[in-house]
């Protein structure tokens, strides 16, 4: 081994690991915030900090800066050391890492400003979601690039994920994000009524399976063999997997607008794919959770795996409860209520939150050339007080979900509705308030992780590691 | 030829695609070998993955944490 050796390109992955940590505080911060605003009206200040305008704050946040930063991560790292070669693109790199920060502080910025296009998930007015385009194809430039010069023959599948990702996310955003600006600040759409629509949820249900499923999924491929040590339950399996989460996803987005001026048709069709879907989903997460197989002793006393496996789990349950709720008649009862966003969560914060969580603890040590985290037991208190966060959140948002659901449909026996509208809100009450102490715990593992990384980052060595010639494999 | 019959053909033409994705990875069997070599491209670096836990120099004794 020589010393003038070639080594990866850890610097940007160490970036954005620390920047995923603080956007995921900021980002759940914000989520706190405007779940206390609905349990205590008065923590509304206008016009700036109201629900209205901190709530598409708070999404933003947590899916595109904590979500975003930790899959630029693990997304570099992975193909970097499956790709047995150095991240390519030279100034890009970088560029996507301060280019994409930009974004986050400029809809930091907006948002409370009140500049919106009023698309969920796709809030951001033209001039930002230019930078997000330029960002995003620098990012494509540098993961396939990487590929493009790999030393190894194949592709390692979490890469396929990966790649899928990206490519989706552009295709998504470019054509849902098409508008006409009437001044720097101000756009419309570029299409109008239904097709509107349909364009939105096609985004959005998209950005739930490409953002925050397929990169995730990238995650898992890559760090559950690893810190299990064994190679995954079964490749052919996961080539099945991605296939069959590529050919489906895309149909799944009508179920968004069941019963709405969408054609009947179109709504069948969302709902058989999101049903449909059910099958890669469990398929992905058994071939996660049965590569520990045979190892299941170390789910004990690792409390990395515990974080990676019970995100499987979520994984698992929300993935069985959407198609369920994409069903036509279950949706009458669950759409527009709290049940939809407790399902949200129950995948953003059980499975997307805790798999990024686990994989950037298993990446932090190895980044700053520490034997482990500084300490392993704050880990284990980290993965138990966001589980019962994440528990109290989504069973408290079940019940006032369905409760909702059975308030707004009750009717009266001449015909008139049973209850008004803000007799459901008051019901609901308590709900919010436990979700509030949900939301709180998921909150404080997130500060107990940020000490933690400090104090592994303190002292530690900047290691670039050595890209060393892969043995039995040739290019 | 009518627009929906093209919309039905590529219906047709993606479930077939997919089917034969399916015979690829658990029909044929020249596949089981590459798949088995790729399964291991995570684990085909240790020494990197001591290095980088800034062991190298060390005996590793299963200590990634």
């Amino acid at each position: 081994m020589s010393e003038a050796q070639a080594t990866y390109n850890y610097k940007v992955i160490r970036q954005f690991s620390v920047m995923a940590v603080v956007w995921g505080i900021v980002g759940m911060l914000m989520g706190v915030v405007v779940a206390s605003q609905l349990v205590w009206p008065e923590l509304n200040f206008g016009p700036y900090f109201t629900f209205g305008r901190l709530r598409p704050l708070h999404t933003n946040a947590v899916i595109f800066a904590f979500g975003g930063c930790a899959l630029f991560a693990t997304s570099y790292y992975v193909v970097q050391r499956t790709c047995h070669a150095r991240l390519w693109g030279g100034p890009l790199i970088p560029f996507t890492f301060w280019g994409w920060q930009l974004v986050i502080v400029l809809a930091a910025i907006t948002l409370p400003l009140g500049m919106t296009q009023g698309k969920e998930y796709a809030e951001l007015e033209w001039p930002i979601d230019i930078l997000i385009a330029l960002v995003w194809i620098a990012y494509a430039i540098v993961f396939f690039g990487t590929i493009a010069k790999r030393t190894v023959s194949h592709i390692y599948v979490a890469n396929w994920f990966y790649g899928a990702f990206i490519l989706a996310v552009a295709l998504l955003h470019i054509f849902n994000s098409a508008a006409v600006p009437v001044s720097l600040t101000k756009s419309y759409s570029a299409y109008a009524g239904v097709q509107d629509a349909m364009v939105q949820w096609w985004y959005g249900h998209n950005a739930v399976g490409f953002f925050l499923t397929a990169g995730f999924l990238g995650m898992m491929y890559y760090f559950v063999p690893k810190q299990a040590g064994r190679p995954v339950y079964s490749y052919r399996l996961s080539v099945v997997h991605f296939w069959a989460l590529i050919f489906t996803y895309m149909w799944a987005g009508p179920h968004h607008l069941h019963y709405t001026a969408l054609p009947d048709w179109t709504q069948s069709v969302g709902m058989v794919f999101s049903l449909i879907l059910l099958a890669p989903s469990w398929g992905g997460m058994i071939n996660g959770i049965m590569t520990l197989s045979g190892a299941w002793h170390k789910l004990r006393d690792d409390p990395i795996l515990k974080f990676l496996i019970t995100s499987l789990s979520f994984y698992g349950m929300s993935t069985f409860e959407g198609p369920m709720m994409a069903i036509k008649t279950v949706n009458s009862l669950s759409h527009y209520t709290d049940w939809t966003v407790g399902h949200v969560h129950s995948g953003a914060l059980g499975w997307v939150a805790m798999v990024s969580i686990g994989s950037i603890y298993y990446m932090l040590p190895r980044l700053f050339g520490k034997p482990q985290m500084y300490s392993v037991k704050l880990i284990t208190v980290h993965f138990w007080v966001a589980t019962i966060g994440v528990v109290l959140y989504i069973a408290a948002l079940w019940i006032s979900g369905v409760m909702q659901g059975l308030m707004w449909r009750a009717v009266n026996a001449d015909g008139t509705l049973t209850y008004s509208f803000v007799e459901s809100v008051k019901a609901s009450y308590p709900f919010w308030t436990i979700r509030v102490i949900g939301g709180l715990l998921f909150l404080t593992g997130m500060l107990i992780m940020a000490y933690n990384m400090v104090r592994t980052m303190a002292g530690g060595v900047r290691v670039e590691a050595p890209i060393l010639a892969p043995a039995g494999h040739h290019a | 030829m009518d627009i929906n019959d093209l919309r039905s053909l590529t219906t047709v033409i993606s479930m077939l695609t997919f089917l034969g994705i399916v015979w690829w990875a658990y029909g044929l069997k020249s596949s089981r070998k590459r798949f088995d070599e790729a399964a291991m491209l995570p684990f085909s670096e240790e020494a990197v993955d001591r290095a980088e836990l800034g062991l190298a120099d060390r005996q590793l004794k299963g200590k990634a944490s």
